[in-house]
């Protein structure tokens, strides 16, 4: 595989050498993800989360399979549709049901929301209500590696939609010149919003629109961890060789509305179901990883089951938490004295 | 003491600060110019000569020239800032803020409130303002208004040299995003800098005169002009107290009621429109916080709403001048409470 192709890359190996510890270890990660947004929808339905919830559901392969591959100190900027780069980022989970749920021990200590949830112990900078907020951020964190001499990467999760903003290109084009270490991972979920991509994105193509900018791209199936994996290993070698900034456009479903309570007179007759039914990364992991008995059925159970448990458990925490004093309206504006 | 110019002052203060921390970097267009061209590098050392030499003495990976990019160098910036280093970011001309201002008012400005405190965003932004160059509509504006306004955002109007190089030193080591507005047409106006690093902080007025009959508040290059009234009234016998509160963000609110307070007279001067600007807001809180020491209406003295023109003449009756400080100066002065 070259790092400069466009066509959709397929695992060489059904499991892409994927050892038993890290699929399991994606493989809980997804299923948190997932779980967690189940609840969060259920919550918002009975009025406790205020705001707005975009949810990631359908998605999960692609942050789980490129986080598998960073550590800590690495970097990544999300978008608006953030739980699940939190949550595979290593965020924590609890100060995250508290964050969105706007209560005392969420990770922005209720001042955030899901919109802006974060973990920085985590090198998470953050989910960015701005569509191509985040790209030029990125392009700073891997200036910060370049120059301070790591080995660090920095990663700017983004979609279809802000695949067509200009802070995106300008960001691509700034990482191409500073020769950065800069992953641009697109999630194709076909909707920016209510509009379809094959009608906003001119190119039709968010991978080939990169290699334009001078750097190599991927294009992926996002539905297979093991296709993600396989072509993140490879592009995160690249960036901490130092050979510069890459693409990556991932195709994925998006289960559920832009937002909660999205009625979605968009979508297709019966195009939901049909995703669930035939595009579901869970559902594929799980059939591969048993097939090629990377895992037992049993094994998966047992973690549903403790994540189910645990989603639970943080939920009650949350619910029972205060919401953040008073006092803190004018905490934190600025860092130093003012 | 040695006498340097602004430029002088505030191209020293980049030189120490890089020297004293290695983790303070440049980035803008043209920080040294020439990249990828047969001819020289640090072909400009900045459009106005202010990072010159910066390039020679701490290389490419500490002076980066960008291409004409303004979004990407800003929020190049804030996630450098966010992860160890301390970018000095050059915007040119405060024009330009229009290109990326969601960089600077949506992500670096709200970094540290919006995650709770665990985020932080020390990083400098460079920006020239100043009418009067014949530089038209889109290379002359002051829109320091639009800046103050923002929370998370400190905001700098250094008058002189020796307040730019130790305001550019505060900025520098502060932890937050801070605006650095260098006036264009102060650049080459000078006077005693010490050699060694200073800071001065922010949120502290200076005086440049101390009298009893009129306060006058002026942000910015329009102090110059100030203080020629100023000591032309003084021959007449009548004293002014001259404050520039040298940063907009945090405001020495103190300074500025204290003085009225004592003079019950405020003239406030900015080069900016006159609509929710700097001088409508200190007009604002002097009228809020010290109403019954007034002895006379504030008078505002600040550009007219418009667009700046290019034409000298238009140009010249768009900037407030000496003249119109002075009228409105003795217009306060005479107004019998």
């Amino acid at each position: 595989m070259s790092l400069d192709t466009q066509e959709i890359t397929k695992p060489k190996a059904s499991t892409a050498g994927m050892s038993k510890q890290q699929f399991l270890k994606a493989y809980r990660t997804m299923r948190t993800i997932r779980d967690f947004e189940a609840k969060i929808s259920e919550q918002f339905m009975k009025g406790n989360i205020p705001g707005f919830l975009h949810l990631y559901s359908g998605q999960e392969a692609v942050a789980a399979g490129l986080c598998l591959l960073l550590e800590d100190d690495d970097y990544v900027i999300s978008t608006h549709r953030g739980h699940g780069h939190c949550i595979a980022k290593g965020g924590d989970v609890g100060g995250m049901m508290k964050e969105i749920m706007a209560k005392q021990g969420g990770l922005c200590d209720g001042k955030g929301g899901s919109m802006h949830i974060a973990d920085f112990d985590k090198g998470m900078l953050g989910a960015n209500a701005i569509v191509g907020g985040g790209p030029p951020i990125i392009v700073g964190a891997a200036l910060s590696a370049k120059t301070l001499g790591t080995d660090r990467v920095g990663v700017a999760f983004g979609g279809d939609g802000s695949s067509n903003q200009g802070t995106t290109f300008e960001a691509m084009n700034l990482a191409v010149v500073l020769k950065l270490p800069a992953i641009f991972l697109f999630e194709n979920n076909g909707y920016g919003e209510g509009t379809h991509a094959s009608y906003a994105v001119g190119s039709k193509d968010i991978a080939s629109r990169a290699q334009g900018f001078g750097m190599p791209a991927y294009k992926v199936d996002g539905t297979d961890l093991f296709a993600v994996y396989e072509v993140c290993k490879q592009v995160v070698e690249h960036c901490r060789q130092g050979k510069g900034p890459v693409t990556i456009e991932a195709n994925v479903p998006r289960f559920k509305g832009h937002f909660e309570g999205d009625p979605q007179a968009y979508r297709g007759d019966g195009e939901i179901e049909r995703l669930m039914k035939d595009e579901d990364c869970l559902v594929i992991a799980r059939k591969a990883a048993i097939k090629n008995k990377l895992a037992s059925a049993k094994e998966l159970d047992a973690i549903d089951e403790e994540i189910a448990s645990y989603i639970n458990e943080v939920t009650e925490a949350a619910l029972a938490a205060p919401a953040p004093g008073d006092e803190e309206l004018l905490t934190n504006v600025y860092s130093s004295a003012y | 003491m040695p006498v340097k110019t602004y430029r002088e002052a505030i191209n020293e203060a980049l030189h120490q600060a890089m020297a004293e921390d290695s983790s303070v970097i440049v980035l803008g267009e043209e920080v040294s110019g020439g990249a990828g061209c047969d001819g020289s590098r640090d072909a400009y050392g900045g459009v106005m000569g202010v990072t010159k030499g910066l390039l020679p003495t701490y290389g490419d990976s500490r002076v980066i020239d960008t291409p004409i990019t303004e979004s990407a160098i800003i929020g190049a910036a804030a996630g450098a800032a966010q992860t160890g280093l301390r970018p000095v970011a050059e915007l040119m001309f405060m024009d330009f803020f229009g290109v990326c201002f969601d960089q600077i008012y949506n992500q670096a400005a709200k970094f540290h409130y919006m995650f709770g405190g665990k985020a932080k965003c020390p990083m400098v932004i460079r920006c020239t303002t100043g009418a009067g160059w014949r530089a038209g509509a889109q290379h002359s504006q002051n829109l320091t208004q639009m800046v103050t306004m923002v929370p998370g955002l400190k905001v700098v109007c250094p008058t002189n040299a020796y307040d730019a190089k130790g305001l550019m030193l505060q900025a520098i080591q502060d932890d937050d995003c801070v605006i650095f507005v260098e006036d264009k047409i102060l650049y080459d106006t000078s006077c005693e800098v010490p050699d060694e690093m200073y800071t001065v902080p922010f949120g502290e007025a200076k005086y440049y005169r101390e009298g009893k009959d009129l306060t006058i508040v002026a942000i910015s290059n329009p102090m110059h002009k100030v203080l020629a009234v100023a000591d032309r009234l003084e021959a007449e016998g009548i004293t002014c107290d001259v404050i520039d509160p040298r940063t907009t963000s945090p405001l020495d609110e103190e300074a500025i009621l204290e003085s009225v307070e004592m003079t019950g007279r405020l003239v406030v001067v900015d080069e900016m429109t006159p609509r929710c600007g700097i001088a409508s807001d200190i007009s604002s809180i002097v009228a809020e916080k010290a109403f019954g020491s007034l002895r006379a209406p504030i008078k505002k003295v600040t550009a007219a709403h418009s667009p700046v023109p290019f034409a000298p003449n238009l140009e010249d009756a768009w900037i407030p001048q000496e003249a119109d400080i002075e009228a409105a100066v003795r217009q306060v002065l005479e107004y019998a409470s």
